[in-house]
């Protein structure tokens, strides 16, 4: 069921720019050459009745009812694939069409149980619109013939025709009795999603809809996107909180709080309940398509493990104290400033993160620089994409991707590294796999993946990879290089562009640095395990091609060469031409909706926002007269760096918003030893995430429901959140900061969100004309957004790059001291998977879990076969750092010598395996690469059974778990 | 905080630089990272260790770290 808030046009809009004038029902009407007749008439207000046309999806003429007449030629054409023409002139209504619409829907209703469910919830169906527009006073065939409707036939056999509604998904349910097989389902899941997961089976009357191979939706290969519950024009598929629910009664725009892509939804309400999270066909990062999590899996807001009064507790043994607000942010108030009393202003600090808004960081940082004094603030973009801030803006002269998410569309190569796009940004994906299949125009993109695994994009259908560099893990920089050294010795560097746009030292050493043999991709096939020949090809390609984009992600970043991987990637996009313009640029996939609004917002320790050092005198001086606080010019400690302080004891107190450290920074053991060390530890979550566990004061935060304010996507795009219910526990994100500010003699005093984004516009000159105004009124805009840019910039670094010259730099490859040996012989490396977010606080509270539930360690066939291990076993995975236990899954997608796990579940313990290593400039943690061993085991690892008596204890100590005390 | 700790990324940051050629370039780049992103106790420390003889640090690193202030000056 389309969203409430939308018109549907029948057919996409079409993108031409020539005008053509026709007439519709004696109006004149001009639309754009290629429109189908039916869209011009719904542009022009008349509604031409339809049942398998919708604007989401190419026309595709089945369903006759859309039919109209048009002077001059023969018979009743279908207006969804009738393109418009100069001096047409189209008739919708007469006796004649009505009386073949009324014909062809009596058809239809003769084999449909009228969406009786659905009617009964108050759902109107476009069938049941449909059927109104058009009047069918009656039904003239037998409905006790041959149907898909009754269980039973006229004579109480059983109808072999019949299905039972299948609800094996959490989340719709699909009925084919209430099926008339239009297709729209099995066009949005090609069109749309390009899964493939449905198609129609059978011939004529027996034609039925399908899951993959006649399965159970939750078997089958969908993904539980969505696009066919929201194309389907009949209550066959229908989301079950629609039928829960029924028909919301307003509708509103906000964006998504899951991964980097940002979408834009429409938020579905009833009074204060969420009915439904519809995707926004205006949403210019996602166009109306959405994901699994977005879509679904908002539950998790009224979850009842959900902590909604603040808590106290003098130590992590005792029993919490539920208390009021005031009282809680008094006494964090009063811990903080004894503690810097007795330690010094450093020995505190705070932690903000990308799952707050721009607003919420920005108030976190402040109070940090403000009120505590130091610049002891940190985001965990620390942890995944701080090496693309430190290399972009090093090379290219600014912290942030190149160029919208459409501008793939325009590409004829795509590069993907160290990313996996189907699994952790499926939306961005979906579109990169329609560019991937487009066979008019400039024909399909080729595809090169790098991965050190077969991810899913390698080989999905109707789209294939034209080279899989299957590196091995830590290689990146020897594969860029390689890449590198192929354009720079053939002579693929495009001379024109880097001579006008780079500067001319930088690139000679480069140049000379990369064409050195050991930068060979024969030199280099041993490393990498990659076929020298392959990588040529790759390169070659990828040089050759009039516009080749590079998208990556955490496999670039979360390395001990981090930055330098970031870097060599620049340095190829600048080397080939391939920034400036649309199809081309460097693209970083942003794991978490706000991380690159979170380093915007100047939340690391060394620079105030839109990337300014803190010891930048002027820039200092400007933020000092704003916030009327002197300010420290030195920066502060990042967040291992707070570990490290902690343990020295020198490091005391920490305010923590929105990140679970324990659980998603490496080497769990010596975090969870940092913060026992701590006196004060303060966390604002939902949940009593892991983190929390070892803290001192519970703040409940609000979900992006209950709240207003920014999230800043991969694109540099710049979307409302909108509250669309009151915060449960009491107060927004911002407004507990706030109140903390205060208490600490610091005085906050904003009415709104806005105000944070007006104090953001004033003293960052890239957010210069942004406001929560000029938002609504564009619905997104992307920075920089200026005088000079006022709608704000798409494509970055058009005509000059932001620095001025572009600047090579020489990216030795330095291999990581994380090696296998006789004691660790295989990889780990770790990742995400689509249904589950992150360390999982919000997905694993959700019927998400129906499709993952478990973190299970995948390793190759050979590697389990030597070590005795079977699909499902119990196997004990050890590094340096720790060992934990998971059940094995035994997959192809790994080479051999690598094993690899998601860390969504905290008993997991994958990141007590992980090390300390880190990258180079930034102190990413080398998450993609651990030495480990391993083996078959008959029980949990030592640090689980803690771990699990741990949760068991803290567990009981929550102020309503005096029945679990009892028992423990 | 562990010197170890301090010494492996101050290795790791001049391993990156190594390859600028002109040695004094080279180390200066080293000491001016480590001054625009390690806190200032972080950096006194480095030097404590450079001063003590430098145990694990590498020749650049050495260099770089020896170019920071000491634990009582600021803004070096």
């Amino acid at each position: 069921m389309l969203s409430i808030a939308e018109t549907d046009y029948g057919t996409p809009a079409a993108r031409t720019s020539a005008r053509v004038t026709l007439e519709i029902d004696g109006r004149a009407v001009e639309v754009p050459a290629g429109t189908s007749v039916l869209r011009a008439a719904a542009e022009a207000g008349i509604d031409i009745p339809r049942l398998c046309a919708t604007d989401l999806l190419d026309a595709f003429g089945s369903c006759r009812v859309c039919l109209v007449e048009i002077e001059g030629r023969k018979g009743f054409p279908a207006s969804c694939t009738t393109p418009v023409a100069d001096g047409m002139r189209v008739a919708t209504r007469g006796a004649r069409l009505d009386a073949l619409r009324r014909g062809v829907l009596e058809l239809y209703l003769s084999d449909h149980p009228l969406d009786a469910d659905a009617a009964a919830a108050g759902l109107h169906s476009e069938l049941a619109s449909t059927v109104d527009a058009v009047g069918v006073p009656e039904v003239r065939y037998a409905r006790a013939g041959a149907n898909h409707v009754h269980a039973r036939l006229a004579d109480g056999t059983a109808n072999p025709r019949f299905r039972a509604p299948d609800a094996s998904n959490p989340y719709f349910r699909f009925d084919p009795a209430a099926c008339i097989v239009c297709s729209r389902c099995v066009r949005a899941c090609d069109e749309r999603q390009g899964t493939l997961a449905l198609a129609i089976e059978g011939r004529g009357f027996d034609s039925i809809v399908v899951a993959s191979q006649d399965e159970a939706f939750i078997a089958s290969e969908c993904v539980s996107c969505g696009a066919c519950v929201q194309a389907c024009p009949t209550s066959a598929l229908l989301e079950t909180s629609l039928l829960e629910h029924g028909q919301a009664t307003s509708s509103t725009v906000t964006t998504c709080a899951y991964c980097g892509v940002g979408c834009s939804f429409r938020a579905e309400m009833k009074g204060a309940t969420l009915v439904r999270m519809v995707p926004d066909k205006d949403g210019k990062a996602n166009h109306g398509h959405s994901c699994v999590k977005g879509r679904f899996a908002t539950g998790y807001a009224t979850h009842p493990e959900r902590i909604l009064e603040p808590m106290l507790r003098e130590r992590i043994s005792d029993p919490w104290r539920v208390v009021s607000w005031d009282e809680a942010i008094a006494h964090v108030a009063s811990e903080f400033r004894r503690i810097q009393a007795a330690h010094g202003r450093d020995a505190v600090g705070g932690i903000t993160s990308s799952r707050c808004t721009n607003e919420e960081t920005w108030l976190v940082q402040k109070l940090v620089r403000a009120a505590f004094g130091n610049n002891n603030v940190d985001t965990c973009a620390r942890v995944c994409h701080s090496p693309t801030g430190y290399g972009l803006k090093n090379t290219l002269g600014e912290s942030a991707g190149t160029q919208t998410f459409d501008s793939v569309m325009q590409a004829d190569v795509i590069v993907v590294i160290g990313a996996n796009p189907t699994d952790a940004h499926p939306v961005f994906a979906s579109q990169m796999k329609r560019r991937l299949r487009q066979d008019e125009g400039r024909g399909r993109a080729r595809l090169i993946v790098a991965d050190p695994r077969r991810i899913d994009l390698v080989r999905t259908p109707h789209v294939e990879a034209d080279f899989h560099l299957a590196l091995r893990p830590g290689t990146n920089v020897a594969l860029l290089n390689a890449l590198a050294h192929v354009v720079v010795t053939e002579g693929l560097v495009d001379e024109a562009f880097v001579r006008e746009r780079c500067e001319p030292d930088a690139f000679a050493r480069w140049r000379a640095f990369v064409a050195e043999p050991r930068n060979a991709p024969e030199a280099l096939e041993a490393e990498l395990g990659v076929p020298a020949a392959d990588l040529r090809a790759a390169a070659r390609l990828y040089a050759g091609a009039p516009n080749a984009a590079i998208y990556y992600g955490l496999g670039v970043t979360e390395h001990a060469q981090g930055s330098t991987a970031v870097m060599a990637i620049a340095n190829l996009a600048m080397a080939t031409g391939n920034l400036g313009r649309e199809g081309v640029g460097v693209n970083p996939l942003r794991g978490q909706n706000n991380v690159q609004g979170s380093c915007d917002m100047g939340s690391f320790p060394h620079e105030f926002s839109g990337y300014r050092h803190v010891s930048d005198d002027a820039v200092r001086a400007m933020f000092e007269r704003d916030w009327g606080v002197a300010l420290q010019s030195e920066p502060g400690l990042r967040i291992p760096n707070m570990f490290e302080a902690a343990l020295d004891g020198v490091f005391r107190a920490l305010y923590i918003e929105g990140e679970d450290i324990a659980q998603s920074d490496p080497n769990t053991q010596h975090v969870t030893a940092a913060l026992s060390a701590m006196e004060c530890v303060v966390v604002q979550d939902l949940f009593l995430n892991e983190t929390a566990k070892f803290a001192h004061v519970f703040l409940p935060g609000c979900t992006f429901l209950e709240k207003d304010g920014t999230f800043t996507n991969a694109e540099r795009r710049i979307s409302r959140v909108r509250k669309v219910m009151e915060p449960r526990n009491g107060l927004a994100d911002w407004e507990i900061t706030q109140r903390l500010a205060n208490a600490l003699g610091y005085p906050m005093h904003y009415a709104h969100p806005s105000e944070i984004m007006d104090e953001i516009a004033r003293l960052t000159p890239t957010f210069e004309g942004v406001s929560f105004a000029r938002i609504d009124e564009l619905g997104s805009l992307q920075w920089p957004c200026n005088a000079a840019q006022p709608a704000g910039t798409p494509t970055m670094h058009v005509g000059e790059f932001v620095r001025g010259k572009g600047r090579f730099l020489v990216t030795k490859y330095v291999p990581t001291s994380e090696k296998v040996n006789a004691r660790h012989p295989l990889i780990l490396t770790t990742g995400r998977i689509l249904s589950q977010y992150n360390v999982g606080a919000q997905t694993r509270r959700t019927p998400n879990t129906l499709w993952h539930d478990e973190d299970r360690l995948e390793i190759h066939p050979h590697d389990a076969e030597s070590r005795g291990i079977a699909e499902g076993d119990w196997v004990g995975i050890a590094s340096r750092a720790g060992e934990t236990v998971l059940r094995a899954r035994i997959s192809e997608r790994m080479q051999p010598g690598v094993v690899y796990t998601t860390f969504h579940f905290p008993g997991s313990g994958a990141n007590v395996i992980t090390t300390e290593n880190s990258d180079w400039a930034t102190n990413c943690p080398e998450y993609k690469v651990t030495a480990v061993e391993v083996v078959r085991v008959a029980q949990p690892s030592e640090w689980q059974r803690r771990f699990h008596a741990s949760d068991r204890r803290q567990r009981a100590l929550l102020p309503d778990a005096g029945d679990a005390r009892a028992r423990d | 905080m562990n010197v170890h700790y301090l010494v492996n990324m101050a290795n790791d940051i001049a391993a990156f630089f190594a390859s600028e050629p002109d040695r004094e370039v080279a180390i200066d780049a080293i000491a001016t990272h480590l001054r625009r992103y390690w806190a200032p106790r972080m950096r006194a420390q480095l030097r404590a260790h450079a001063e003590g003889g430098g145990e694990g640090l590498g020749d650049l690193a050495l260099a770089a770290a020896s170019r920071l202030a000491p634990a009582n000056q600021r803004n070096d």
